[in-house]
């Protein structure tokens, strides 16, 4: 049974086939040894590029379909029934089976406040939406490990209950823009009304709609991974970056906050890293920090929020992941 | 009348758009088709998921696309 796991893993997730099936073409194909850095950076573009494709349009597929039974409209009502700390939970676990986009935020938000939903509810959900997603888990199971993944998990969804609680203690419904609390509340979900056959094909527009978004940003990700992979020396990147450096958490935290791109993207990037000997905190602090806040989404959010509670928002998430990344560097151990 | 079609212009509001176009003319209705594509403009008609369908100013569907004959069903007074 274990046995069986290990190979399943290895081939289904990881992906061993198509690594030795690079390796084949590079080395016999292209001519090149994949131990030097040339054919090293081939090797980890084309695995990777491929890998991250395959993965992200099984995922996106069955994870749409299972969407398409929690429209937002729903969201919101199951999330109207709880308080306190449950709902809370709730929206943070809700965050991670509802749509990537963090361009579709503005119009949650809005349709989460003006129905009387708390603040703090509201951000649990705002913040865990992007953050974690399950997709987002199994990429993470495949590049790093089983342990790292769930443990990300448990840190995204702590980091919504309790950044979206604590903005919930701030009291500052004042600080939200009046037209959002006239809107109107409308609630067609056509949940009961959908067929098989259309959440199918809700889940292959999903897959071509989100592969389309961002392909640019994986074959990116992936070009500078494969850089700082077999180019960038060790001892540059450790310098910066290094376990030992007090400042590599902050750092990778603050360079990933203003950063716009899909965790997809992103995961490449840290994979290179901890091959480089960057810790596994800092990695995965620069991952979170890309994929939770960004230039383009506090912009859209801005228009909603006045300044005081979009500051106390992106405060709180920073210092949250600066936290996260600290705590995971000094337990690594345990995950490896 | 007049229909709306609330969405970002994805290739679901263009269906949708399609589709209550047919339904009108099936129903003999003179309608008006318009587009809305603006993020804040649509969160104002409270939908949370697109695309929308808005008839005469009153949301009758959201995050779906409706076929012709639905639509048809919605547009009879």
């Amino acid at each position: 049974m274990g046995n069986l796991f290990v190979w399943l893993n290895d081939q289904l997730l990881r992906m061993q086939w198509l690594s030795d099936l690079t390796t084949l073409l590079v080395r016999d194909g292209f001519g090149l040894d994949t131990a030097q850095p040339l054919g090293g950076s081939v090797h980890f573009f084309i695995y990777d590029v491929i890998k991250i494709f395959i993965l992200l349009s099984v995922l996106i597929f069955s994870i749409s379909y299972v969407q398409s039974y929690f429209p937002p409209e729903r969201t919101r009502r199951i999330l109207g029934q709880r308080e306190g700390l449950g709902a809370n939970t709730l929206a943070a676990l809700l965050g991670t089976i509802t749509p990537f986009c963090s361009c579709s935020s503005i119009p949650l938000f809005i349709g989460f406040t003006s129905a009387g939903l708390p603040l703090a509810v509201t951000f649990s959900f705002l913040i865990s939406s992007p953050l974690v997603d399950l997709a987002s888990v199994i990429l993470l199971a495949s590049i790093f490990s089983w342990g790292i993944a769930l443990a990300y998990v448990a840190v995204g969804l702590v980091l919504a209950v309790l950044g979206g609680t604590l903005i919930g203690r701030l009291k500052m419904e004042g600080q939200i823009e009046a037209f959002v609390f006239q809107s109107p509340v409308s609630d067609h979900d056509n949940d009961g009304k959908i067929s098989r056959r259309e959440r199918l094909r809700y889940a292959k527009d999903q897959v071509l709609e989100i592969v389309q978004r961002v392909w640019l940003y994986v074959l990116l990700g992936v070009g500078i991974g494969a850089a700082i992979h077999n180019w960038i020396p060790e001892t540059a990147v450790s310098a910066l970056l290094g376990q030992d450096k007090w400042w590599s958490v902050l750092l990778a935290t603050l360079a990933g906050v203003p950063m716009y791109a899909d965790i997809f993207g992103t995961l490449p990037i840290a994979e290179a890293l901890v091959h480089k000997g960057v810790g596994l905190g800092t990695a995965l602090a620069f991952m979170m920090a890309v994929t939770a806040l960004s230039l383009p989404s506090m912009i859209l959010l801005k228009r909603v929020v006045k300044l005081p509670l979009l500051l106390v928002f992106i405060g709180i998430v920073t210092a949250g992941i600066i936290l996260i990344g600290y705590i995971f560097n000094a337990t690594t151990p345990f995950f490896i | 009348m007049i229909i709306k079609i609330l969405g970002s212009g994805c290739k679901k509001c263009v269906t949708l758009a399609e589709n209550a176009r047919a339904a009108a003319q099936t129903a003999g209705i003179e309608a008006q088709i318009e587009k809305v594509t603006d993020m804040a403009a649509i969160a104002g008609y409270g939908i949370m998921s697109t695309p929308g369908l808005v008839v005469d100013d009153k949301v009758v569907a959201a995050g779906r696309v409706l076929s012709a004959p639905e639509i048809g069903a919605l547009l009879k007074p």
